[in-house]
């Protein structure tokens, strides 16, 4: 059944980001990746997982075109990217909120550097205030916040900009435990309900596992995709349940058995 | 009532009058003939401001210290900002501020006068000499110190290098900037007393000259312990703009 499901979602999938044989030498000679070739269907959440190295990162960055390869190609719904693009946005590993703007300013700033008049990028920054469920919070600063509060915020400014594609680096990994698995619970409905494609760089084993339609193992030393693992867990039962369905825990153990010797 | 105690405005007025307290004790010994009780000194202020004769000479000493600081700001910050976003301009003009900062600027005054004469034009340099080298320095590292993370932020959200200039790292280098902006206000003033006791006695200057000679020491200190508080006050002062114009956030209960 699985197999027959995996083919059928494949045919009708379209590829969102293609990465072909992307190499990339930092300047001084450190090799963060080396002909990489990988594509991320539209409308999925996919993981970029692997320990650290691997290039996650450094991938992720050339997709948002803050970096430049130095060999190799990346296209967004076909086209190439050569810098940032109104098509995705980025969420930081360390939220890149501004101390001086209020929450509304910050959710509305990607829209505000695009020229869009106050009230209009307000509304819609308030409108996505309240999905990430921080209605209520516009007037505080990034200060008066914690650190799981100031991400929803990095979310809220990625998604007023109705990119199709979002970056989210590390998104949780300053946030604490229990706030974070909030968070992993949120950002299932946020995919659900906002039909967007999420790449979502991580090195939390169950955090991939459990948000990601689809995980790319990324391994370390020359980099590249290992392998492409579809969770198929089930989605239609409570967080908790899904934590202990044994299905997700062997998932979880398989991915730590192919990762464990490149741990030191 | 402990909490009384602690408050910031108990701390800072016990530490004044422990400060001055300090200073009528010591005049009372006294420790030299020269050297006024505060009380005296506040009583000589009193006299000062009431017969006018301090009041009339400050337009004189704040021409030169109020045009020196508006062109060591403006150009300080429009140099240091510059030097932060561009590596040429950083390697060309880091060393010159850097030799000024250090060098005992005091000593290039006699240079000052006998290039540009003892008229307004070099007071105004001694006051932008002794200020912009802080101020530039200052807004140079702050620039440079801009999170890469909040920059990257700007570029992928598409914003102009304009754009990200003015919207994310000014108002990022804000607090450093006014660090800068203040020390060098703190400097200008000296340099305002400097120009006027080392170039022509007037203003406050000529207050401070005049009365040592004629041993009315106590006018002396009162004029000195006057252009204190006004540095002081205008220091409070630019710290509130900063607030208001660039980190409303401040304001904010830390």
């Amino acid at each position: 059944m699985s197999a027959a499901a995996e083919t059928v979602s494949d045919n009708a999938q379209q590829i969102a980001v293609e990465v072909d044989n992307v190499t990339k030498i930092y300047p001084g000679g450190v090799e963060a990746l080396n002909d990489m070739t990988i594509h991320f269907p539209k409308g999925e959440l996919t993981s970029l997982l692997g320990p650290s190295g691997c290039g996650k990162t450094t991938l992720l960055k050339i997709i948002a075109g803050l970096l430049k390869p130095t060999a190799g190609k990346v296209k967004v719904n076909g086209v190439d990217v050569t810098g940032p693009g109104k098509e995705r946005a980025f969420v930081f590993q360390d939220f890149a909120l501004m101390p001086w703007a209020s929450v509304i300013r910050n959710a509305a700033f990607g829209l505000e550097l695009q020229g869009m008049n106050k009230s209009e990028r307000e509304a819609i920054a308030e409108k996505y205030i309240d999905i990430v469920g921080l209605k209520g919070y516009e007037n505080l600063y990034p200060h008066e916040l914690s650190g799981g509060m100031r991400q929803r915020v990095g979310l809220a400014r990625a998604l007023a900009v109705n990119a199709e594609v979002l970056l989210m680096d590390e998104p949780f990994s300053a946030v604490d435990e229990q706030t974070r698995r909030k968070f992993q619970e949120d950002i299932l409905e946020v995919v659900d309900d906002e039909q967007k494609t999420f790449i979502f760089v991580t090195h939390s084993i169950e955090e991939a596992v459990y948000v990601s339609q689809s995980i790319a193992l990324l391994l370390p030393r020359p980099s590249r995709v290992s392998e492409i693992i579809r969770p198929d867990i089930r989605r239609d039962i409570s967080p908790d349940a899904i934590r202990r369905d044994p299905v997700y825990l062997d998932i979880v153990e398989r991915i730590w058995q192919g990762l464990r010797t490149y741990v030191e | 009532m402990s909490s009384f105690l602690i408050h910031p405005l108990t701390l800072r007025l016990v530490s004044v009058v422990i400060a001055f307290g300090t200073w009528e004790y010591l005049g009372r010994i006294p420790i030299s003939p020269a050297f006024p009780t505060f009380l005296e000194t506040m009583s000589a202020l009193w006299g000062m401001l009431m017969d006018g004769s301090m009041i009339s000479v400050y337009p004189a000493t704040f021409q030169p210290l109020l045009i020196g600081l508006i062109i060591s700001s403006i150009l300080g910050i429009a140099c240091g900002v510059f030097m932060g976003l561009n590596h040429k301009a950083e390697w060309f003009g880091a060393p010159v501020f850097i030799v000024l900062q250090s060098a005992p600027l005091a000593a290039l005054i006699p240079l000052l006068t006998f290039a540009y004469g003892i008229g307004l034009t070099s007071k105004i340099i001694t006051v932008c000499i002794m200020s912009m080298p802080v101020i530039v320095l200052n807004a140079y590292t702050a620039v440079r110190h801009t999170p890469t993370s909040m920059i990257e932020m700007g570029e992928s959200y598409l914003g102009s290098r304009r754009q990200i200039i003015m919207k994310i790292i000014i108002p990022a280098a804000s607090p450093i900037i006014y660090a800068g902006l203040r020390l060098g206000a703190a400097m200008g003033f000296i340099g305002a007393i400097l120009a006027e006791l080392l170039i022509t006695p007037t203003g406050i200057g000529d207050l401070i000259t005049y009365n040592q000679s004629i041993a009315e020491y106590d006018k002396m200190y009162a004029a000195i312990f006057s252009i204190m508080v006004f540095a002081v006050l205008f220091i409070e002062i630019l710290e509130r703009t900063e607030y208001i114009f660039f980190r409303p956030d401040k304001r904010v209960t830390q």
